[in-house]
């Protein structure tokens, strides 16, 4: 059949986890957020045919994890920079400067929200109030919180990141 | 000085306190106390008396909530659910974090006993998924309960049993929401549910259901443990006990801390926030967060308790406010508002789905200058339509409309300037665009 | 019931419901989009609001939702406050914000619920001036138009298509105001039951496709009511017409038949009538082999030559023409000389005509199927068989969920509160059937066996509820699953079990007959379902006489006794062997073919006569539930064409003996004849009202709506004139927009239409409660009732099934597209049916080293076929599937014993496709 022809496409490693997230819950297909999440962090964004592949694994329909993939803002079905760049839109940030920030965030990279650098390296995307205002304005590189970025330097701080990696 | 529980473990540094010093400072103590000493109803009627009020945001009573959900034989087959709201992505809102990323044990403790008091089989946290130092030291923390018998069959040799798991959120802000959020974790697109039936009811996979919001769960170790009458004493005011508020915007230290309900909002903002920026003006305020309505210097004296803020047209929310100066523009702060909340209405019902991006549509056209006296007129109306209690499918879109029209009442005077000047004068003020 | 005021006006509405409901069930207007009856309520469009007040006292009042709010006695509203209706102006006002305003080029223009629902709310003005958000559109197959850019997000479609139809590939995707309702990428629409999203969205995202591009507006369509010919369930619809052609045809709603929804079959698959295989014009076949065509005026001649009085003639009826055909045929040939031509389903056939008529089961209504709460299904796919009963069953599912509802004080329309508290649970519904269906999905247990299996597990679960003797020879597991569904049984309330016909095999319907049996002895309220081939199975079924079967014929033949042969709409290639065929081709010296489409038998005539199809002609039919229906012409020009008992009345005019027949002008003389011929079909007169109906008024029922345009114009290349309006003497309807179109019978309303409501939304205004009975009833009228006993009927219980020791035993599959003749003439229909098909099971196809879509040669006593394979991993060990009705395999039969070799040869039809580079539709 067709659908099992799909289930490779996903590693044991992903199966694994994804099937450790559904044995905790009663309903297959409410793994469906973790699962997506689960191989977004493997593969940087979720393509068709992964989407396809947990589809089939968590027994539902593509268009039904579809529409679970595009509601969330973190679940990307595009391709995305080795990192991405989450960058705070929302009020505090911009009362302290957070627009003259982005701006030179796009300059030193080159992109505006929702592109990719030519190098592939970043993904610029907006992000509602990161909870972190007494430190604004801020963004996440990856994992990682940074704070205070009117003060700082944005290209030392991006080669920081690039060196701890 | 007054008593600190929420925040009394919290180290200078920010360091997480793990379990055995989580231990060592007394914690856990009132779990094992608790949980071979008390009944579920006398834990409910504790908290009940206790007054707490959730801090979610809507200030609902949270023994009153507990009380909705069927015990015993009458909750029938299959088991019962509590959930941390750990979403917190209110634009302003940063009270929750810190617990999560310093004293997660806190509100692990606070789950059990709150899961206890419900006799939860089950309980989640809905972690915002950009909260990723939380989701380490939660699920660390989770770790270590149940490792150390906290957590998982007959804890402790209590005869009671819970499991715990850590969600991460995929990110959006209706996920808040509590019946958003049931769907949310069902693996669905986080619509938020027709109430009635009442999560307490019938909630996370139809089963009953509740959803109390991180501070609010932190808060039950220490009423259980000592007391109604002690909780009750900490509020200055009619509300009981302390509450994390903070202050984002210009102002000299922004932050969080740990207060009485009941403070005056000029000690929180002159005080701890250290007033304004130098050069600065303050103009208004939001008193809880993105979804709350303008308050004004003339405010200033007024007691952040959910009733006192309430009657003075605003709400106490989350009781993070975000600060507004005077070299920055109202519109341009209600326009960045309004465009967060068009883009995270989960677009299910009508006036929020195609309203708000009209309201950020005028609001555009006043910044570009465009703006006429029939568009403020407009923007007056549709904000009406948009904001009105019950005219939406949940609480988003009139959260969303309170900004709007508390600026549309405050800052009118700004509006008009933006018609008369065809554009916005604080682009001459420096910082801001 | 409740007292409610409105506007302070005092009515009295049925307690429960909801207020919408209630206000729309009393004929005010109150504008809505995202309720619908069947659906329920949401509450996401916000239009229906209106202020409800807390007390007399109380003058600000608040903005409720009339679809999300409980009626409760004593309630205060009002629908006209100026606040009410502001808020209803600033909805539609922000749904129409991104509206492209495309009204001229859709084609829902006219009778489009959002043009209405704009009208109603008072928007008019735009006051909007910012862009509009633009989507890409899917191609979503040859049955339907996507159109995303006029969506509204009432959530209707997935609401219906995911929740209520079982789809699974059509989903609201995005969010904000970016909201997109389609598939996950281009393709076919998966479900059966697509094309009532025609119907259900509000607005012109989802239209029909060949209307689209063959385009009428509704006020220009020339309507009937009508019955759908497509399957035994005999669904009401509305074809439109419009220069000749049958451009759409809608649900026409039947409480107790249909209700809101329709199969595609019977939605695309009337196209037909419009096929290039129409049969014009009469035509007499030469010595060369060719058709000389013939006027209506020779052919009668040649016709009444060939059934002269001395002619010794036979006929072959048909149970898809009307019964009126068929009783003219008999009456022409004489019972002992006709033939009711049913194909292999026949001995199946007789015994749900037994079933039905002594089974002592009443069948069961669509609402009866609905609220069903224990389903057994025996030896059916019913989605293949008898699709719109699927539906229904998917329906009866969610009863044990309802109920968990109500117990928490949530009534049945609150539909998201309702599916959350009920997730998963699902009532019983059991299939035990002989291949993998379309309901498993539903089904709380599926057990695929061989057509005898099934027989034994019926009789064994019928002799368990009895407390009789078992059946030997059960596996373990069989017998498990008995004990625990009979006590399943006994806590039911309102159990259903369903079979019919498409297993070909009487021992599946003995058995389900004496299951209902043995279950109704337990439950009165006991209901059955049969499915039965065609439209008008059980009509045939239902005529009285001696009824020769075709192998009769053939040996009347070719022992010299039949001059003259009569077929009445009957391709003989689908019932019998094509030797057989021959055999009769060669022994009868005249055969007369009478039909619609150009057919194979066609070939073997000496005489062919076009009749005139249901979108021509007038006739009654019964279905399975064994309910006459009439349906009527909606074409008024049928050329050369006649309806077949007309063509057979003239037969009829030299013979001596039945020169009675010639002066049944009128259909209601027809039906006078019969009725008083065969008593058990009295009922056939009032299945609607007669010719005669409303003549005392002077006024017909109207085919046209008021605003029918172009009357003189749509002629003037052929007369400057305005054309006569046509007469239809035979019928209460007048082919003009002069008559009644409101106050009538159900059975000849031809559309619904109310001011101010254009779609088919204004259907409320013809319930008489909201997603109820229609005002004045419900159409036809049925024949059958229970009588006496239940009968346990013919109690054999067959042998336990073993695989043949070499070779496969067939068993018959329907398919919804392909397996029913007519409408797999449909363009639409063809693009979407299989080919020839043949279904294995996953280990014989890897023994056979055959894949989904490879080739397969199929060998038979009588020769060979090839055929695509399909792999259904549940196919009963020892059995391979075909596909009935596909035009290479009629000459296959359940039960035969075969053989399949590989045929490496045969293409793939994925790659036949890509290698024509051609679809049928774009
Ligand atoms: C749009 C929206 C977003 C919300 N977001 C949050 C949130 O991030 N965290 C939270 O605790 N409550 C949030 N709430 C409130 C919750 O619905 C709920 O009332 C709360 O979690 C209950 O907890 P409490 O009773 O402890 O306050 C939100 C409500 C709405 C309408
Ligand atoms: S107000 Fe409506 S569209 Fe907005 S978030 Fe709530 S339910 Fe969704
Ligand atoms: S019909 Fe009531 S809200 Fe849509």
């Amino acid at each position: 059949m067709t659908d099992l022809d799909v289930i490779p496409t996903l590693s044991p490693e992903e199966i694994a986890e994804i099937e450790h997230e559904v044995a905790l819950i009663p309903r297959r297909d409410s793994a469906a957020i973790d699962a997506l999440m689960i191989v977004q962090r493997h593969r940087g964004w979720v393509s068709d045919s992964s989407l396809k592949a947990i589809a089939a694994l968590l027994e539902m329909s593509p268009e039904e994890l579809d529409g679970i993939a595009t509601f969330y803002n973190l679940i990307y079905r595009q391709p995305v920079g080795e990192q991405v760049i989450l960058f705070c839109d929302s009020v505090s940030c911009w009362l302290r400067n957070g627009d003259g920030v982005k701006e030179k965030l796009s300059e030193l990279l080159g992109i505006d929200y929702g592109q990719t650098t030519a190098d592939g390296r970043y993904t610029l995307i907006p992000v509602p109030c990161l909870g972190a205002c007494d430190r604004a304005p801020v963004m996440m590189v990856g994992d990682d919180l940074h704070t205070h970025l009117d003060d700082c330097d944005l290209a030392s701080l991006l080669t920081c990141e690039a060196n701890h990696d | 000085m007054t008593d600190r529980p929420l925040t009394q473990n919290l180290r200078p540094d920010g360091s997480p306190v793990w379990l055995a010093d989580y231990e060592a400072n007394g914690g856990y103590q009132g779990l094992r106390r608790v949980l071979t000493d008390s009944t579920p109803e006398a834990c409910q009627q504790v908290v009940k008396d206790a007054r707490l009020r959730g801090r979610g945001g809507a200030g609902f009573p949270t023994g009153m909530k507990w009380s909705f959900v069927p015990m015993g034989e009458k909750a029938g087959l299959g088991p019962k659910y509590l959930i941390a709201n750990a979403d917190e992505m209110e634009p302003g809102t940063f009270k929750d974090r810190i617990i999560l990323e310093q004293d997660p044990h806190q509100l692990i403790e606070g789950m059990i006993l709150a899961a206890y008091a419900i006799q939860a089989d089950v309980a989640y946290i809905f972690l915002r998924g950009e909260y990723t130092v939380a989701a380490q030291r939660v699920a660390a923390a989770i770790k270590e309960c149940y490792v150390a018998g906290y957590l998982g069959q007959d804890i402790r040799g209590s005869g009671y049993s819970l499991e715990l798991h850590l969600h991460r959120s995929a990110g959006r802000y209706i996920c808040g929401e509590e019946t958003a959020l049931i769907n949310a974790l069902e693996g669905k697109r986080a619509n938020p549910r027709p109430k009635p039936p009442f999560p307490q009811v019938s909630g996370l996979w139809g089963r009953p259901t509740i959803v109390n919001n991180v501070e609010t769960l932190c808060n039950i170790t220490h009423i259980l443990t000592r007391g109604a009458d002690w909780y009750q004493s900490l509020g200055l005011g009619a509300d009981s006990g302390t509450k994390l508020f903070g202050a984002s915007g210009n102002v000299k230290t922004p932050g969080v801390w740990e207060l009485p309900m009941g403070t005056p909002i000029r000690e929180i903002l002159e005080n701890h926030a250290g007033g304004m920026h130098d050069g600065y003006q303050l103009r208004g305020f939001l008193p809880g967060g993105g979804s709350t309505d303008f308050l004004t210097p003339d405010h200033l004296d007024l007691a952040m308790d959910y009733d006192v803020i309430g009657k003075a047209g605003s709400r106490m929310g989350t009781g993070t406010m975000i600060v507004l100066d005077d070299r920055h523009c109202p519109i341009g702060m209600v326009r960045n508002l309004a465009r967060f909340f068009a883009h995270e209405s989960c677009g299910f019902c009508t006036p929020c789905r195609d309203g708000i991006p009209w309201i950020v549509q005028l609001l555009d056209r006043f910044e570009q200058g465009l703006a006429t006296e029939e568009d403020l007129a407009l923007l007056e109306e549709k904000a009406r339509f948009i904001g009105g209690i019950g005219n939406t499918h949940c609480a988003l879109a009139p959260g969303a409309m309170e900004p709007v029209l508390s600026a549309l009442k405050y800052f009118r005077e700004d509006f008009e300037q933006h018609i008369s000047g065809r554009g916005c004068r604080y682009q001459s003020l420096g910082r801001g665009h | 019931m409740a007292t409610i005021s409105i506007d302070g006006k005092h009515y009295e509405v049925e307690d429960g419901s909801n207020v919408l409901e209630a206000v729309l069930g009393l004929g005010l207007d109150l504008p809505y989009f995202c309720w619908h009856p069947a659906l329920g309520s949401v509450g996401s469009c916000r239009q229906c609001a209106l202020l409800q007040f807390q007390n007399a006292d109380d003058d600000r009042g608040r903005i409720v939702m009339g679809c999300m709010t409980q009626v409760t006695d004593g309630m205060l509203l009002s629908l006209s406050d100026s606040r009410a209706k502001a808020f209803r102006a600033d909805v539609i006002e922000a749904l129409m914000t991104n509206h492209p305003h495309d009204c001229p080029v859709c084609a829902e223009g006219g009778e489009c619920h959002l043009q209405d629902m704009t009208v109603m709310s008072g928007h008019r003005d735009r006051r909007y001036n910012g862009l509009k958000n633009t989507h890409v559109n899917q191609d979503l197959g040859p049955l339907i138009h996507h159109e995303m850019n006029r969506c509204i997000a009432c959530y209707r479609c997935v609401r219906y298509y995911q929740d209520y139809a079982g789809g699974t590939d059509l989903a609201a995707l995005g969010s904000h105001d970016h909201v997109y309702f389609g598939r996950h990428e281009d393709g076919t629409l998966e479900s059966e039951f697509a094309g009532n999203l025609v119907e259900v969205c509000p607005t012109g995202v989802f239209t029909d496709k060949s209307l689209v591009h063959d385009y009428t507006r509704k006020w220009d369509l020339q309507s009937a009511p009508s019955i759908c010919t497509a399957c035994g369930v005999g669904c009401n619809t509305i074809p439109g017409e419009r220069y000749g052609r049958l451009k759409r045809i809608h649900n026409r709603y039947h409480h107790e038949v249909n209700g809101y929804f329709l199969c595609d079959r019977g939605r695309f698959g009337g196209g037909w009538v419009n096929s290039e295989r129409r049969l014009r014009q009469a035509g007499a076949q030469m010595s060369d082999g060719c058709f000389a065509p013939l006027t209506q005026e020779q052919a009668v001649q040649r016709l009444q030559t060939l059934c002269g009085a001395d002619s010794k003639l036979w006929g072959i009826g048909s149970p898809r023409a009307s019964l009126e055909s068929n009783w003219m045929l008999r009456s022409l040939v004489g019972d002992e000389h006709y033939c009711p031509g049913f194909g292999p389903e026949q001995d199946a056939l007789r015994a749900v005509m037994t079933a039905l008529t002594e089974g002592g089961v009443a069948t069961a209504t669509l609402p009866e199927i609905e609220a069903a709460d224990l389903v057994i299904i025996v030896g059916e796919d019913i989605t293949q068989s008898a699709p719109r009963i699927a539906l229904a069953l998917r329906q009866s599912v969610r009863n044990l969920g309802l109920e968990q509802a109500a117990n928490l004080g949530v009534q049945h329309w609150q539909d998201a509160a309702v599916r959350n508290i009920a997730q998963n649970t699902r009532s019983p519904l059991v299939e035990w059937v002989s291949a993998s269906t379309r309901l498993a999905d539903v089904a709380t247990k599926t057990l695929t066996l061989a057509p005898t299996d099934i027989a034994r597990m019926g009789f064994a679960l019928a002799a368990a509820l009895d407390e009789g003797a078992g059946v030997d020879g059960l596996t373990a597991d069989q017998t498990t699953h008995v004990v625990q569904l009979a006590s399943r049984v006994l806590g039911a309330k309102r159990p259903l079990i369903v079979s019919g016909c498409s297993s070909h095999d009487a021992s599946v319907v003995y058995a389900a007959q004496a299951l209902a049996a043995a279950v109704a002895r337990r439950h009165a309220a006991t209901r059955v379902v049969y499915t039965v081939p065609e439209c008008n199975s059980v009509g045939v079924g239902l005529l009285k006489g001696t009824h020769k079967d075709l192998a009769d014929v053939v040996a009347a033949a070719e022992a010299g006794h039949i001059d003259t042969l009569v077929v009445l709409e009957n391709d003989l290639y689908r019932r019998m062997k094509k030797e057989w065929v021959t055999r009769l081709a060669a022994a009868v010296p005249n055969i007369v073919v009478l039909d619609a489409l150009e057919t194979s038998t066609c070939d073997a005539a000496q005489l062919v006569l076009p009749v005139a199809s249901f979108t021509e002609a007038e006739g009654t039919l019964v279905n399975a539930e064994g309910r006459a229906q009439r349906f009527y012409p909606v074409v008024s020009d049928v050329g050369e064409r006649l309806p077949g008992w007309q063509w057979l009345r003239l037969a009829a005019v030299g013979r001596a003996n039945r020169s009675d027949l010639e002066t049944l002008m009128h259909l209601d003389q027809v039906l006078e004849a019969i009725a008083a011929e065969q008593p058990q079909l009295d009922g056939i007169r009032a299945a609607a009202p007669d010719a005669s109906y409303r003549d005392r008024v002077g006024l017909k029922a109207a085919r046209q709506p008021h605003r029918y345009s172009g009357r003189t114009a749509m002629y003037a290349d052929k007369t400057l004139h305005e054309p006569k309006t046509p007469v239809d003497e035979d019928a209460p309807l007048s082919f003009s927009m002069e008559g009644e179109s409101h106050a009538l019978p159900s059975a000849l309303r031809s559309f619904v239409w109310d001011p101010g409501w254009n779609s088919n939304q204004s259907l409320h205004k013809f319930q008489a409660e909201i997603g109820g009975a229609l005002k004045g009833g419900s159409a036809g009228i049925r024949l059958i009732e229970p009588k006496g006993q239940p009968a346990p009927g013919a109690y054999s219980v067959p042998a336990a099934f073993e695989p043949p020791l070499s070779g496969w035993y067939l068993t018959a599959q329907y398919r919804i597209f392909g397996s029913e003749e007519m409408s797999a003439h449909a363009p639409g229909i063809l693009a979407v049916s299989a080919g020839p098909t043949l279904i294995l099971s996953a280990d014989d196809a890897l023994q056979l080293a055959l894949a989904a879509d490879d080739g397969v040669t199929l060998i038979t006593a009588d020769g060979s076929v090839d055929c695509e394979v399909t792999v259904d991993p549940a196919l009963p060990k020892g059995t391979v599937g075909f596909v009935v009705g596909h035009a290479h395999l009629l000459d296959l039969r359940a039960g035969e014993t075969v053989s399949l070799e590989k045929k490496p040869g045969l293409m793939r039809r994925s790659e036949v496709i890509a290698s024509d580079g051609v679809r049928v539709y774009g």
